[in-house]
């Protein structure tokens, strides 16, 4: 498992237009054992602009992690991970959907663009941060990030 | 979240017989109802996933927990052979291997590997890392059940 002694922090790019769950999963993540640097972008134009370096994210560092929120405005979830999948830069960077949404037209589709997971959002906040805690503990210390 | 009764259905592909008994103990004591089926070899993975000869009445698995370095056919190439079938790619691989090798994580990305996870050695840690898989894959995961 990976040890909080781990040099460079993990960069993880919160996709999410909810400020009370931005909010709550950025404290969360901060909380957790393994360092990290939450980046966030609150429609699907700002997460693709970060992920490409473009304007004023020029100087953004790739994320190691993607949580995308899949009802954005300015450019829904889903086409946000369809261009990431579909973008040889970006391709390789992992996933995981963290959406309100239960549908499971959403879940085959997401899983089919290649999603890694798919995580729907428990409306209790106790819940809520359980699951980020679970996204943390199996994301951050177990897995080997490409 | 799986609280739906209907218990998650994992296909363990492990060649050692040491690992797959204490991940089938680790399992046992999750919340989440489950049904852990054991595959030693690569080529029985696939027969048990394309219900094939003697498994063909059992059950699709919703996860699959794959090992590399596996008898008759390696894990790489069943890994390979999943995702490239549209009855098999929506369920999620989540790679369980001792290599700690970068071209097996780039590879297995490559592949579209779910995630990559390193067998530790010692056993309490062996334990923590399935008891991460099983929380998060079992009790936060949606799974694409179709």
């Amino acid at each position: 498992m990976r040890s909080a002694a781990t040099a460079a922090p993990i960069e993880v790019l919160l996709v999410e237009d909810n400020a009370d769950d931005a909010a709550l999963t950025i404290r969360a993540l901060e909380q957790g054992k393994v360092r990290n640097r939450v980046r966030l972008a609150v429609t699907g134009v700002e997460a693709l602009a970060i992920l490409r370096r473009e304007g004023e994210h020029l100087g953004a560092s790739r994320p190691d992690l993607i949580l995308l929120d899949l009802d954005l405005p300015a450019k829904d979830g889903r086409e946000v991970l369809a261009e990431i999948k579909a973008d040889d830069e970006l391709r390789d960077i992992p996933v995981v959907v963290v959406t309100g949404s239960q549908a499971s037209v959403d879940v085959v589709q997401a899983y089919r663009l290649h999603a890694k997971a798919y995580v729907t959002k428990p409306i209790d906040a106790k819940a809520f941060l359980e699951a980020v805690n679970s996204i943390e503990r199996f994301w951050l210390q177990v897995v080997r990030l490409p | 979240m799986s609280s739906d009764g209907v218990p998650i259905e994992i296909l363990l592909v492990e060649d050692n017989p040491g690992d797959a008994r204490l991940t089938r103990e680790a399992l046992r004591d999750a919340r989440v109802r489950n049904n852990l089926h054991v595959a030693a070899d690569g080529v029985e993975a696939l027969a048990f996933l394309r219900r094939q000869g003697k498994h063909a009445a059992v059950a699709k698995p919703d996860l699959i927990l794959l090992d590399l370095n596996l008898p008759k056919k390696d894990g790489r190439e069943v890994l390979e052979e999943i995702k490239g079938d549209d009855q098999l790619r929506h369920i999620p691989v989540v790679i369980l291997t001792t290599s700690q090798a970068e071209r097996d994580i780039i590879e297995s990305y490559r592949l579209r590997a779910n995630a990559y996870v390193t067998k530790p050695v010692d056993l309490e840690q062996f334990l923590k890392v399935v008891q991460s898989i099983e929380h998060f894959w079992l009790e936060i995961v949606k799974l694409s059940r179709i």
